[in-house]
């Protein structure tokens, strides 16, 4: 039998629906109990909300001061900790996940599989290499604890309705203060999550400034869509970091992404493979986004998206 | 800040479109072009310009490859890198092997700073850093894309899913980079020149007792699934029709 160990994400008031991913994912091994493990301050109210995740059987908590703060460092000892006994570890493959989990991969001495896309058995996965220009099957050795990241944008969220057992879990560890969280900036707002929104309006460098980037806020307010933006956007400071959708920026899968003055160069395209459907506005009909895209329209992106957002008002 | 070892892998060149095998044994890489892994151009740059600012700290390329990984070497040497190491196996090598013989590389020549790329482009597998910092036990900084080192400190600024996040490290420390970081300089003819007199150390992974272990066993490789080309539309209005008459706005 499986016994999968999920690394839950949270803010200290909310799972992230990452770990809800993970969960999906864990469930295509079959015949596995999930755990999901939560590392914070105070993990009561994440704890019940990951509790509550169908198909979890078990929440452990390790509540310390020190937790206060993601800092791979501090957690990678005590999920190494917590982890043996375990067959299989996941996180997801957000920036948390992808900077603790190889850190503690590490600290075990095993390998780790990452960017899971597909399960096909207890030791087999499928994940993408080459900015997903080629998808490669691996086996992992049995014999040890499987240590991987699941590709979030690959998996549904696990339904509500579960009720797991919470159990906190105290670890006599010293941890290293080499390493200290000094803060946070978020140049984004309260706008939808760009990995979570069914919607996405995104702009490439053709938006030119800053300023006229606003026109695509504008737009995503009607619909309730969330900004992203190509690296070239962000490079040039039209937008910020934290919206750069593709192979180093986020892999998404809206039900509609709209893309604006975006060439789609295959590192872009790769964080859009997933989405429903593409919509590519384009002045040069060669662009290559037209070659994926469902629906494509060549044009000028400072006629289109104020036209679009006016026939949209109301 | 006395010296800084920068780890440098050979991939195949970011603007190749990678095509797999017809027998999905792997990809194709015979006659395909080999670079310097973008991301860690980008970790040489930062360490250049950390040495340039007046602390003239000794910078070590070092890569694990087979023997044309000199190649990429000369290109970082050329670049401005001091010496170079290329610890050589035939073999492929996973990150927790890259880690592991990168730490065995660290003892020997105690670096103050050991800056890699986040990712490498061949196997998209983020993980050598981290991997290095806990074997190496000492603090990681990843995704940085700035740094600040003041004597035996640094303060990185992360990109993060959220937007940016500021972490505190002591040295020695290891430290990934991102995009942002930088933007490296282009190498010019006259450092081509110079960089073949430095030096160029080649070993043998096994005389660091380290074993080229193939923990993930690829099974087959193929192409992903392609999107099919979708409809024109002629303007907005019909746009936003189509969107609307299928639920999507
Ligand atoms: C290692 C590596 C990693 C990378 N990772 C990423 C990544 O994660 N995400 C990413 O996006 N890129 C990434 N890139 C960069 C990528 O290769 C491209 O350079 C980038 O995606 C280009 O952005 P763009 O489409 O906005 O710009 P461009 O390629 O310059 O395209 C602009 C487009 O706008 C169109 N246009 C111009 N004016 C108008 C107008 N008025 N109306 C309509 N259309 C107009 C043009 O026809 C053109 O097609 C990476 C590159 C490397 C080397
Ligand atoms: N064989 C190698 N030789 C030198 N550096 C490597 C090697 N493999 C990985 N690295 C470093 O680790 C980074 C991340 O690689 P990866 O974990 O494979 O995505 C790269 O950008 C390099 O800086």
């Amino acid at each position: 039998m499986a016994k999968i160990l999920i690394i839950g994400e949270h803010d200290g008031k909310t799972l992230n629906p990452s770990t809800h991913k993970c969960v999906t994912c864990a469930k295509g091994i079959p015949d596995a109990a999930i755990s999901v493990l939560l590392l914070g301050a105070d993990t009561a109210v994440v704890a019940a909300q990951a509790a509550a995740i169908q198909g979890v059987t078990e929440v452990v908590r390790v509540d310390r001061p020190e937790n206060a703060h993601p800092l791979a460092a501090t957690f990678a000892p005590q999920v190494a900790a917590v982890a043996s006994g375990y067959t299989h570890l996941f996180g997801p493959s957000t920036s948390f996940g992808k900077d603790l989990t190889p850190r503690v991969a590490a600290l075990l001495g095993v390998p780790q599989v990452s960017d899971l896309m597909a399960v096909e058995g207890a030791h087999r996965f499928r994940r993408p290499i080459y900015a997903g220009n080629a998808i490669v099957t691996v086996d992992a050795d049995p014999a040890r604890l499987l240590v991987a990241t699941v590709r979030v944008a690959s998996f549904e969220a696990a339904p509500i309705g579960g009720s797991a057992t919470i159990v906190s879990r105290s670890l006599d560890l010293a941890l290293p203060t080499h390493t200290r969280y000094v803060g946070a900036h978020s140049g984004s707002t309260d706008r939808p999550d760009l990995q979570t929104a069914k919607r996405v309006v995104s702009g490439g460098r053709a938006l030119a400034s800053a300023e006229n980037f606003k026109i695509l806020f504008a737009l995503a307010d009607k619909i309730g869509a969330a900004v992203g933006a190509s690296r070239a956007a962000v490079d040039a400071g039209y937008a910020p970091n934290e919206l750069q959708v593709g192979q180093t920026g986020k892999i998404i899968a809206p039900e509609v992404y709209m893309a604006f003055g975006i060439s789609g160069a295959i590192q872009h395209l790769t964080g859009i493979k997933d989405a429903r459907t593409i919509v590519a506005v384009n002045k040069d009909p060669e662009a290559p986004i037209f070659e994926v895209a469902d629906l494509g329209l060549v044009a000028d992106l400072f006629q289109v998206v104020p036209e679009m957002t006016r026939l949209l008002g109301g | 800040m006395k010296k800084i070892m920068v780890c440098i892998k050979r991939v195949v060149d970011y603007n190749v479109r990678v095509r797999v095998k017809p027998d999905e044994s792997g990809v194709m890489l015979e006659g395909v072009k080999m670079s310097v892994n973008p991301f860690d151009e980008i970790a040489l740059e930062e360490a250049l310009r950390i040495k340039e600012r007046g602390t003239n700290a000794e910078v070590v390329a070092v890569s694990i490859g087979v023997a044309d990984t000199q190649q990429q070497l000369r290109t970082a040497l050329a670049m401005g890198a001091d010496r170079a190491i290329l610890v050589q196996t035939d073999h492929p090598v996973e990150p927790l092997t890259a880690a592991q013989t990168l730490l065995a590389v660290a003892k020997k020549e105690s670096p103050d700073l050991i800056l890699l790329g986040k990712q490498a482009i061949d196997d998209d597998a983020n993980q050598t850093a981290q991997m290095l910092a806990a074997l190496w036990d000492r603090p990681q900084a990843t995704y940085v894309s700035k740094l600040a080192v003041d004597g035996a400190k640094a303060t990185a600024t992360r990109e993060v899913d959220a937007g940016l996040e500021t972490i505190e490290i002591d040295l020695p420390a290891v430290v990934s980079v991102d995009l942002r970081l930088n933007e490296p300089r282009y190498v010019k003819l006259p450092d081509i020149m110079k960089a073949k007199k430095k030096p160029l150390d080649v070993i043998g992974l096994d005389s660091l007792g380290v074993a080229a272990s193939t923990w993930l066993k690829p099974v087959k490789t193929v192409a992903p699934p392609q999107r099919q080309k979708g409809i024109m539309v002629k303007d907005v209005t019909e746009l936003v029709d189509v969107l609307k008459n299928k639920g999507l706005l």
